[in-house]
């Protein structure tokens, strides 16, 4: 019941990623983040917090601390190989105009 | 039916040519289903902006917005009960800002005030884990606009004692501090939930009709949730004793004057204004 | 504005010639439009301004649910109540989405929220002004929410993405707070005359401090100057102010309000509306902690803090009980 405010600082609620399913079948989109003592609450706060305004139908939430992300020095050779791969987009084959359903 | 008795009834005889003491009786349980939500509403406005947290700031927001909007739908159909009864109409401000506190059918257990987050908690708990069972009821009257009422109400209910549940193990689980704030938030207001489950001629009545529900009947399913719940919290359940009742027939604690003080202080104030 | 004065720590704006090849890096990342997200390559004046500003942003956000939350019991009709308690509620959301992109760069809430007690970071200074009639909660939704949009429009094209994405979202919330605010001063002006008479007491006192709320100019700030070259600031103060003077004073007209500056007169040449001179001696008392209500707001966020200490305490220790319950039932199975 103490209101010391000389006690140390306690811990803080662990930060959680959201991420909401909108109504028209779209994948879980990152929305923002929210902290909650554990993953139950984390789905009723970003029920409260991120569901306002009918946004989502479903909810994922995921400790922050455990989403691993690629490192911003590896950008270039994670992702400028992809650049020259442009037979990858149906663009690179040019098709005859009488052509139909291709 | 001494529940009815108490509010001004305007001079013009009923002109309803269908069962007026039935209709009597459900303006009766409009005004009980709206007067409750919106009580605890305003009791929930006191907390905003400080909250144990953002996060619940939040949350306890959207269940305030739930009893708001509850008591606007249950006003508007007391107005047209009264308007069916011959009556002079009477808006949902004119329920919630021009009624004294005798004229108001909340349960006692929502007026009480906030104290600690361990009461604000409790007392949300005792209610929603009531109203849940009550809405349900009541979603199946054969008065469709009460089962229409109802049922949207118990949707939010539904999601309120799964909230308030929750908050209830988490803190009665917790720390021993929360642990001891929780029983003793418990113990101070057990005796005001004996009421939830009181019986009168009104509602026999409606009961009766169909209309209703014999509160008296959902007691065990009132208490078995919460068991289970107190259970997991590790918190014991106060001995029944001498049950504090009266809200429902508006004999009220002296918080409920000073509650309507704050609710109604601009429309009192400006009797002649629009807002 | 909801962030004043912003220190980025530098002495002199940054001259991308005269930095040292590997620092011109990030200045040409920021004039190509190039988003900078959380573990990208940051200088750390950048990252510390940024904190600042986030977090006097996120500030504002919390302490400015004080003065409506004080109003919010004694709403006038149940519709009107409704839509306070939603429109605070956005708030919390607002402060809760800027924490968390202060978050981003490594500081945490818990750490924040204590510099904002121990009065370490400032809020806005408009809310240090006192609520005092149900006209107020109109004054502050049509001028303040409305001066804050106009600066937060802007920010949604920032340089930081965190930050760019939480102006994104609080805008596309933020569009009602000011009709709500214009809505109920309609109410009142075409009211009883008590209602327009509070209606523009109203307006006279939250006038000037909206008027401030941009902050003193700007123009020889190197701060100002610096965080315009991060775009992280992308208008300048004099710029926003006149943009709100301009914006309110026909809608202010339509009210048959009358705007207490008896320097406002239009200027046909500029285009623009001359307005009188601000009295930036009461913007810095306020600042410095002499408004009406510093004291309270600080107060009231303390006492909220730490009578929920107990409560976030429990939760914690409640969650790791029941994490350990699952991780015993594991090793049983």
């Amino acid at each position: 019941m103490s209101t010391d405010t000389a006690t140390p600082p306690r811990a803080e609620w662990p930060l959680w990623e959201i991420f909401i399913r909108s109504q028209h079948g779209l994948a879980h989109k990152h929305v923002g983040s929210l902290h909650a003592a554990d993953a139950a609450m984390a789905v009723k706060n970003a029920r409260d917090v991120y569901t306002r305004r009918n946004e989502g139908v479903s909810i994922w939430v995921v400790r922050a601390a455990d989403i691993h992300a690629s490192a911003p020095g590896d950008k270039a050779a994670l992702f400028d190989p992809a650049n020259d791969k442009v037979y990858r987009h149906p663009t690179f084959f040019p098709m005859p105009d009488e052509v139909k359903h291709l | 039916m001494s529940a009815v008795a108490a509010i001004e009834v305007p001079s013009r005889a009923a002109t309803h040519a269908g069962d007026a003491s039935l209709d009597e009786a459900l303006l009766a349980l409009a005004l009980r289903q709206a007067d409750s939500p919106l009580v605890l509403a305003q009791r929930l406005c006191e907390w905003i902006g400080k909250a144990p947290i953002l996060e619940e700031d939040i949350a306890q927001a959207n269940v305030g917005l739930d009893l708001v909007g509850q008591a606007r739908l249950w006003y508007a159909y007391a107005g047209e009960i009264e308007v069916r009864m011959g009556r002079v109409a009477r808006g949902e401000d004119d329920f919630a800002f021009r009624r004294d506190a005798s004229a108001f059918r909340n349960v006692l257990l929502v007026e009480q005030p906030n104290g600690d987050f361990a009461h604000t908690i409790v007392r949300q708990f005792l209610f929603d884990a009531a109203q849940h069972l009550a809405l349900d009821a009541l979603a199946r009257s054969r008065d469709a606009r009460v089962a229409a009422i109802a049922a949207k109400a118990a949707k939010e209910v539904d999601y309120h004692v799964e909230r308030s549940a929750d908050w209830v193990v988490r803190l009665g689980d917790g720390t021993a501090e929360s642990h001891e704030r929780m029983q003793r938030a418990l113990d101070a207001l057990w005796p005001y939930t004996g009421e939830l489950f009181d019986a009168d001629a009104t509602d026999l009545a409606l009961a009766e009709a169909g209309f209703g529900v014999d509160p008296r009947t959902l007691a065990a399913q009132w208490r078995e949730t919460v068991d289970a719940v107190l259970a997991d919290a590790t918190l014991a359940r106060p001995a029944d004793g001498y049950v504090q009742r009266g809200g429902r027939d508006g004999r009220h604690s002296e918080h409920l004057g000073h509650l309507l003080c704050e609710l109604q202080f601009l429309q009192r104030a400006y009797p002649d204004a629009r807002w | 504005m909801y962030a004043q004065m912003v220190d980025t720590g530098l002495a002199k704006v940054e001259d991308l010639d005269a930095l040292p090849p590997a620092e011109r890096a990030f200045p040409a990342r920021i004039d190509a439009d190039v988003k900078i997200e959380p573990q990208d390559d940051m200088p750390e004046a950048y990252r510390r301004t940024l904190v600042r500003q986030i977090q006097q942003h996120a500030h504002s956000e919390i302490v400015g649910m004080l003065p409506e939350g004080n109003w919010v019991t004694r709403a006038p009709s149940l519709k009107r109540k409704a839509i306070l308690m939603a429109k605070i509620q956005d708030e919390a959301g607002h402060g809760l989405y800027l924490y968390s992109a202060a978050e981003t760069l490594g500081v945490s809430r818990d750490a924040m929220t204590g510099d904002l007690l121990a009065g370490k970071v400032k809020y806005s200074s408009i809310f240090n002004y006192p609520t005092l009639t149900w006209a107020d909660i109109g004054a502050i939704g049509w001028l303040v929410d409305g001066a804050a949009i106009m600066n937060q429009i802007p920010l949604c094209r920032c340089s930081y993405g965190p930050y760019a994405r939480a102006m994104i979202r609080i805008c596309k919330e933020e569009s009602f707070h000011q009709r709500q605010g214009f809505d109920i001063m309609m109410a009142m002006c075409a009211g009883t005359p008590a209602q327009k008479a509070m209606a523009q007491d109203a307006l006279d006192r939250w006038w000037w401090p909206s008027v401030m709320m941009f902050g003193p100019s700007d123009a020889q700030s190197v701060h100002s100057a610096q965080s315009a070259r991060w775009k992280i600031k992308l208008l300048s103060n004099d710029e926003l102010r006149q943009r709100f003077v301009d914006q309110t004073v026909p809608q202010a007209e339509y009210l048959g309000l009358r705007i207490p500056d008896a320097d406002l007169a239009w200027n046909p040449e500029r285009g623009h509306y001359d307005f009188g001179a601000i009295d930036w001696d009461e913007f810095y008392a306020v600042i410095k902690g002499h408004g009406p209500c510093n004291r309270e707001r600080i107060e009231v966020r303390r006492k909220a803090w730490d009578d929920g200490a107990w409560v976030r305490e429990a939760a914690l220790a409640h969650a790791a009980k029941r994490a350990a319950r699952t991780d015993d039932a594991a090793e049983a199975a």
